[in-house]
């Protein structure tokens, strides 16, 4: 039987306030084994965890990673350039020849929307969504909330405002839905041609301007803006982005109060955040990457849950 | 059952004490029906059956005149793994179809008159529903040049289309609709703004930005819809809007009814009983294009077809292979197979909910289409061609993919439970189909 | 039939026990120098934070007193079912070449200190470490013994020892009950 999380972390959305606290309230010991000399648990030893990456990642593999070996897990990282469709092999055919392997766990990211649960419906293992197209990052989103928890305490009324491409950002919505279960008041911010038309539904406050979002918020979790997005017509240039949209000090001290600064990285330096809020007193981008570890260790934890036949290969195994 | 639908029938068939429903006689009346060599001898009342005919007892079923469906895709040339003209007409008589318009957008292109012919040959050939070709609007449907309509005609083309893709410049549909003229057919249209719809897999809305995937806004098909109005007014030419599925589609319809525009519009079986919420989980079983749209959608739709806004029923049956369909739904192709539940979904969601009355759902399935698009049928008049469907609108039944007649299973509809089922398909007189269970 | 819960200990008898122990603990390290006292979460831990209270007392020198959760040192976490709760683990100073005591409310099958004497192994290398518990119930599935005993009960597999602290339970008692559906 799985952990109280059920078999897969495949988003935010499926998740209740109760089960995306556990996970919080979770992390928070796991933090202090990577502050140990010794940073190794043996609490998932015997397990095999493949960490298989369709989209080309550094930071999310390697917190992974981190989280794994950490948990004394055997690691292996599979990096698939390119879809599956356009390799010849497809995602089904993947997915059971990671079943026959007997996996314990994958770790997947994959640039269609869909990709995890995809996976999660045809194999047995534990699958957890390391971003699926536009759809969800649900540890990116944990990790979010676990570093404004830290500084605000209790969520509740708290308002957090997304900055940027939200269309096609699975971090933003992952943490709009994380945000909102929580309890916090949740704003966007950017063009509306980089909104979802439906995202007045969303339960969000919509700021068309970064000055009025600024004003109204308490903690700003600024999104990369991809080149490609200009090249898509989206928006007329990334300087234009930064005139408009742009997180700068000077638009900062014209804030109401000291705002909480987020980014999930990597940044574009003087595009959407400017190098003097990203370094900035009231930035928290570094303590979101030391959260990660803890966030994805937490996940791991709980989803391994009780396996009697892991029981034997630990026992055989201990001192 | 192999033997060629065009010879005459050698046995006289009648079908004794069945509710016929003929809405092109203003027909709605328990009788019976006599087929004498391939046509309609009689139609109503109570009838002596002549020497040596077969006389079937279709009492407690409805009699109709054959079901047409005018967008089917069947995939030969080119795609006989997932289905053939044999295998798909084979379908459509097992659904209650006695004819159907095959969709050129083969492999080749049905742009000649070649394989206009191929195709139609197959369709006598396999012997269940009549099939009747559609031809290509431009070369290999490509949107450049326009392909040979006439010859298509000689050859038995019965419309143009380039569906699977709309006509993207307006001057090709222009001229398409006044060259058409000539030959008196139909110009169908795929209505989709390629450059808001590109790369979309669902329905434009709060769903999609859920699921994280593009979506198809409903613009996207009402830029296109009052674009062709507008050309078929210039042109005085027929246009035929294929699977309309919003709101606003079908008040721009209505707009131009209202001015005489030779306009006539279809809708598909599922985007008037199924919503984007089917595709909820990622299911590419609900994916097809133009997508499942909303309720309110639902309901305009449903409102067209009863005032007449929208003309015809159809299902834009698209088999795909099982494994096509088994990947990431944005890479999944677009597509349902409909032709075997289409006769279970009316019933089910326009006939019994009162949308529309016995009658003006034949007349949506079988006399408008035949008048529509100028095909035989339609009609259980004295000496029309001997194709009648015979269905019970009250047999309650499961869908079950595995037990189609089409190579497809591609279908959102498996497991539920319908209310409406063809029993008996006549094609020329001779059953082609009967209902084992 | 479940016999009535029996107090082995009350208020003023564990009191008087933790004093004896941490007198033992001293005596056992011949002084407080490089003495270090871990409470195992959690009640171990109350009980180690006021065995150095009592050392204070009696001797002078506050000794360190750290926290351990052995939670993820189980080894029968892939059976146990839905995850435990982790607990907070404090050590911040080096353990190397320290008289590490390890403190705890009861010793039973022993592999609750196996798992702490794995975690400790990854903190560093202590000169000793000793166990100090409150309840020795006997029935060791491992070779582990206690250095530093409160009590020694006798009780049943069907029975179990409960340890009621004020600061997490509201009151000091120590109680022989039988074993009810969980443990």
């Amino acid at each position: 039987m799985a952990g109280s999380l059920g078999k897969d972390l495949l988003g935010l959305a499926d998740l209740s306030a109760d089960q995306i606290r556990l996970v919080l309230d979770t992390a928070v010991p796991f933090r202090e084994i990577s502050e140990r000399q010794i940073k190794k648990v043996p609490t998932l030893r015997g397990m095999t965890i493949v960490n298989l990456f369709f989209e080309p990642s550094t930071r999310t593999r390697i917190s992974f990673e981190f989280a794994e070996k950490r948990l004394s897990a055997d690691t292996v990282n599979v990096a698939v350039a390119g879809s599956s469709v356009s390799k010849g092999e497809t995602l089904v055919d993947t997915a059971r020849n990671l079943e026959a392997m007997k996996i314990d766990m994958v770790v997947v990211r994959h640039p269609a929307s869909g990709a995890a649960r995809f996976l999660a419906e045809r194999i047995e293992s534990n699958v957890i969504n390391a971003g699926d197209g536009t759809h969800e990052h649900p540890t990116q989103g944990l990790l979010d909330l676990l570093t404004l928890r830290d500084k605000f305490g209790d969520l509740t009324g708290k308002r957090i405002c997304i900055c940027g491409d939200v269309l096609h950002s699975r971090v933003a919505r992952s943490n709009i839905w994380g945000l909102t279960k929580l309890g916090a008041e949740v704003g966007v911010c950017g063009p509306r041609s980089l909104l979802p038309n439906a995202i007045g539904e969303m339960g969000v406050t919509v700021f068309d301007r970064i000055e009025d979002a600024i004003q109204w918020a308490d903690a700003l979790n600024i999104l990369r803006l991809q080149l490609e997005r200009m090249q898509g017509g989206y928006i007329p240039s990334l300087r234009e982005y930064n005139r408009v949209f742009g997180v700068t000090r000077a638009r900062l001290d014209a804030a109401p109060r000291d705002l909480l600064i987020l980014h999930p990285g990597p940044m574009n330096r003087g595009v959407e955040i400017d190098s003097d809020v990203a370094d900035g007193p009231h930035s928290v981008i570094l303590n979101q990457v030391t959260n990660g570890v803890a966030v994805r260790m937490a996940v791991l934890y709980l989803l391994a849950g009780g396996r009697p036949e892991l029981a034997e290969a630990a026992k055989r195994g201990a001192p | 059952m192999s033997s060629n639908i065009s010879s005459a029938s050698s046995r006289d068939l009648l079908l004794r004490g069945g509710r016929i429903v003929d809405p092109s006689q203003g027909l709605d009346a328990i009788g019976d029906v006599l087929m004498r060599g391939g046509l309609i001898e009689a139609c109503g009342g109570s009838l002596t059956a002549p020497d040596g005919a077969d006389v079937i007892d279709v009492s407690g079923l409805v009699v109709a005149p054959g079901l047409i469906d005018v967008h089917v895709h069947l995939r030969e040339p080119g795609r006989e793994d997932v289905e053939t003209v044999a295998t798909g007409a084979h379908a459509a008589a097992a659904g209650g179809f006695t004819a159907v318009c095959a969709m050129p957008n083969t492999r080749p292109v049905t742009d000649n008159q070649a394989t206009v012919g191929f195709v139609k040959r197959q369709g006598e050939a396999a012997g269940f529903a009549r099939v009747y070709p559609y031809g290509a609007i431009s070369v290999s449907q490509k949107g450049e040049t326009l392909a040979e309509l006439g010859e298509m005609v000689g050859a038995g083309a019965v419309a143009f289309s380039d569906d699977g893709r709309p006509v993207e410049s307006a001057h090709l549909m222009r001229t398409a609709l006044e060259y058409a003229r000539a030959f008196n057919v139909p110009v169908a249209e795929h209505c989709e703004d390629m450059s808001l719809a590109r790369g979309g897999s669902m329905n434009e809305g709060l769903m999609s930005a859920k699921l994280g995937l593009k979506g198809i806004p409903a613009e996207a098909e009402e830029i296109y819809v009052i674009r062709d109005i507008l050309l078929a007014r210039r042109t005085g030419g027929h246009i035929h809007l294929c699977h309309l599925s919003t709101k606003g589609s079908v008040e721009l319809v209505r707009w131009g009814k209202e001015r005489g525009v030779n306009v006539t519009a279809e809708v598909c079986s599922h985007h008037l009983s199924l919503t984007e919420q089917a595709v909820d989980g990622y299911n590419t079983n609900a994916k097809m294009n133009p997508p499942l749209r909303t309720e309110t959608d639902i309901e305009a739709l449903k409102e067209g077809l009863a005032d007449g806004t929208i003309d015809l029923l159809v299902t834009d049956h698209a088999p795909h292979h099982y494994d096509e369909k088994e990947r990431e739904f944005a890479d999944a192709p677009n597509g349902i197979v409909g032709l075997e539940t289409a006769l279970g979904v009316n019933c089910t969601y326009l006939l019994h909910p009162g949308v529309l009355s016995m009658s003006q759902m034949i007349d949506a399935m079988s006399c408008k289409p035949a008048r529509v698009f100028h095909l035989p049928g339609g009609t259980l008049a004295r000496g029309s061609i001997g194709d009648v469907s015979v269905f019970d609108p009250s047999r309650v039944w499961t869908v079950d993919a595995a037990r189609f007649k089409s190579k497809g299973r591609n279908t959102p509809y498996g497991g539920h439970e319908l209310t409406g089922q063809a029993r008996m398909t006549i094609v020329g007189g001779r059953v082609v189909y009967r209902a084992e269970t | 039939m479940p016999k009535k819960p029996e107090t082995v200990l009350d208020a003023r008898a564990l009191d008087r026990t933790l004093r004896r122990m941490a007198d033992q603990i001293v005596e056992l390290n011949s002084g407080t120098d490089a003495l270090v006292l871990v409470g195992i979460q959690r009640r171990g831990v109350q009980l180690a934070e006021r065995i150095v209270r009592m050392i204070a007392t009696q001797e002078g020198p506050t000794i360190p007193c750290g926290a351990l959760d052995i939670t993820l040192y189980r080894d029968d976490l892939q059976t146990v079912g839905p995850r435990p709760v982790v607990g907070a683990t404090y050590l911040p100073w080096t353990l190397d070449d320290q008289n590490v005591v390890i403190v705890d409310d009861v010793l039973y099958t022993g592999r609750t200190v196996r798992a702490a004497l794995d975690e400790l192994a990854d903190f560093g290398r202590p000169a000793r470490i000793a166990l100090a518990v409150l309840i020795d119930r006997g029935g060791r599935e491992l070779p582990i013994h206690a250095d530093v005993v409160g009590r020694k009960v006798d009780v049943s597999s069907g029975q179990r020892v409960d340890v009621f602290i004020d600061e997490l339970d509201g009151r000091d008692e120590v109680v022989i009950a039988s074993r009810n559906s969980e443990d």
